[in-house]
């Protein structure tokens, strides 16, 4: 069974983004590692970088497809997760912890108010799942 | 029968060669600069017939289209006439060298303006560059040529290229490449460019357009003339990537499309050895409008003798050391001798009804995404096997056992679980139907029996890989273990 924990903000394109305070951590969702299969390779943006929303901000590769990631909101880069370049399969075993790839500073918090919630985003699987 | 085979460093035994050397003569020394500071620890020490061995095993574990067919989607693996080698082995074309004065080597060059001839005919284009080195290098050379069109016509607007969905991977690599911004233009419900679409995106930011005709589904671009006009309308360029001509070659031609620049696989299409790793040859033909870019040198004709020529003002440059990868072009230059025109149209209409027999005897059996009639491809996905557990994966897996060489999958990305087949016109029916029978065998396989399937191969020297550490963790470099006794005397 897929999780798609309450407190978090998700996208279409399958994203997670979790508040913490003024800042904002970015990851994949469960839904997304288990589409992806065994990720073997995560490209992340430099420290700094600046986001906008919707546009690419990185790259997750799995043994069977190459991916972008986009940015759910818009904002500074201020830390990413260092482990995965040497750990890329946490993506798979903890897309929500210790799979998470980017924390940044969001430069418009009115953005995070478009992002689904967990039922509208579960809901969306599952229509996606039909097709 | 497949022997198990060890690593060549893992073979021998310290001390032991190949070749007994006459002992060097005390009196020699030699210079310095010569000398190998570094002791030899690692490198193998084999004898001759270990060495034969060695590598005719490792031969023995070669999947090739000289073993089984071999119908990778979209990459054209025809056979490769034999003759053709020993054509190109000739001393003539073999031991040249190519700072050879152009006076001494002029049947090398009539050779080459033969093909420049021959590829000009086939593409109803004006004038032909057999310098890039593979396919990939002919699109870098059609998108530099796009530039330094634009640029000559002081035209800064242009930044974009427009690439349907069911391009080549490569083209978005190209473009990017020749520094420009890629706009993806999404095919519609018959897996086609549509010029309504390529109208809602055309405008003076647009560059030019790539497209690949026939498309990754192996479908014709019925627009293709609508769209080029489009194009053209508003001042872009229409590049095609030739990947696919084995399905048009000798019936219809880029520049009767609207097309401006389109390249060949010369590796593909006209028979020359490929796969893991080339070398390939991806001439480009253009209109005469695009003719002053071409790199330099090109050929010209200087009375009764062929010579080199810089003078191009306008030319891009050179692409590449003298003039590509020669033996290719000589055996591009066999093969259509030896077909003629006559015989290079019915080899493409053999490579398309080839294709489409696959695909009329696999549909209904395994799932056909796109309706619209193919070419020389034809593309399957795994929707209808998914319930029993099975994906195109283990399809692949499952036909090593059944002698044959796996179909490109999961290519193209615009159908989930793709199997994309290619027999090529080489293959006769016989074979066909075996390939056929065995993926009809697998679908039911996968009803009766899908743990046989998902586990699959059974019969290789090795079954699956564990593919995701050697993604994760991959061991790119054999080294030495440590050595207990390291003196060599």
């Amino acid at each position: 069974m897929m999780e798609f924990p309450e407190d978090l903000r998700y996208t279409k394109a399958h994203e997670w983004l979790r508040r913490k305070g003024t800042e904002a951590v970015i990851g994949i969702t469960d839904f997304a590692q288990d589409a992806l299969g065994d990720v073997v390779f995560v490209e992340l943006p430099a420290v700094g970088t600046q986001l906008t929303q919707g546009q690419t901000f990185g790259v997750v590769e799995s043994n069977k497809t190459v991916s972008d990631l986009f940015a759910p909101v818009s904002g500074r880069v201020l830390a990413v997760n260092q482990v995965l370049r040497d750990e890329p399969e946490r993506v798979n075993e903890d897309p929500y912890g210790a799979g998470w790839m980017i924390r940044v500073a969001p430069s418009r918090s009115e953005e995070i108010e478009t992002l689904l919630d967990a039922a509208a985003y579960r809901a969306f699987v599952a229509s996606e799942q039909k097709t | 029968m497949l022997l198990d085979e060890p690593l060549i460093f893992e073979r021998g035994s310290p001390g032991r060669m190949g070749w007994m050397l006459p002992a060097a003569p005390a009196s020699i020394e030699l210079p310095r600069e010569l000398r190998r500071e570094d002791d030899l620890v690692g490198m193998p020490e084999v004898s001759e017939l270990e060495v034969v061995r060695h590598f005719v095993r490792l031969s023995q574990w070669n999947y090739s289209a000289a073993t089984t067919l071999y119908p990778l989607g979209s990459c054209t693996m025809k056979y490769n006439p034999v003759v053709h080698e020993a054509l190109v082995r000739l001393p003539g074309f073999s031991a040249l060298h190519p700072l050879v004065p152009d006076e001494l080597a002029q049947g090398a060059l009539d050779l080459l303006a033969q093909l420049e001839e021959a590829l000009r005919a086939v593409s109803g284009l004006d004038a032909v560059c057999l310098q890039p080195a593979a396919g990939a290098h002919g699109e870098l050379l059609g998108m530099l040529l796009v530039r330094a069109y634009h640029r000559d016509r002081s035209d800064a607007r242009r930044r974009r290229v427009l690439i349907p969905s069911s391009a080549h991977g490569t083209n978005a690599a190209t473009s990017t490449l020749a520094g420009y911004e890629v706009r993806e233009v999404p095919v519609d419900q018959r897996g086609l460019l549509s010029a309504r679409a390529v109208a809602a995106v055309m405008d003076d930011s647009v560059a030019a357009l790539m497209v690949t005709n026939p498309n990754t589904l192996g479908l014709f671009e019925e627009e293709i003339e609508a769209v080029a006009a489009l194009v053209h309308e508003r001042g872009g360029l229409v590049y095609m990537d030739g990947a696919n001509q084995n399905a048009i070659l000798g019936v219809a031609r880029a520049g009767d499309m609207g097309v401006d620049i389109v390249h060949f696989n010369l590796h593909k299409t006209f028979s020359t050895p490929h796969g893991g790793g080339g070398p390939g040859a991806g001439p480009v033909a253009v209109r005469a409008a695009l003719g002053a870019y071409l790199p330099i040198p090109r050929l010209v004709r200087r009375g009764a003798q062929l010579a080199w020529s810089e003078d191009a003002p306008k030319s891009i440059g050179r692409l590449h050391a003298f003039d590509g990868n020669f033996g290719v072009l000589v055996r591009a230059v066999a093969y259509i001798l030896r077909l003629g025109g006559p015989g290079l149209t019915e080899a493409t209409r053999h490579a398309v009804l080839n294709a489409n027999y696959v695909r009329a005897r696999l549909r209904g059996t395994y799932h056909l995404p796109y309706e619209t009639p193919s070419l020389h491809e034809c593309v399957f996905s795994d929707r209808d096997l998914q319930e029993h557990g099975v994906h195109t994966v283990d399809v692949a897996k499952r036909l090593l056992d059944y002698g044959f060489y796996a179909p490109t999958i999961y290519f193209p990305l615009v159908v989930k679980g793709a199997l994309m087949i290619e027999p090529t016109e080489t293959e006769t029916k016989e074979t066909l139907d075996a390939f056929v029978d065995a993926l009809l065998r697998i679908a039911e396989e996968a009803r009766t029996q899908p743990t046989l399937v998902r586990e699959a191969p059974h019969r290789t020297r090795l079954a699956r890989l564990d593919e995701t550490r050697a993604a994760r963790r991959p061991v790119l470099r054999w080294r030495p273990p440590p050595r207990e006794t390291a003196e060599i005397s």
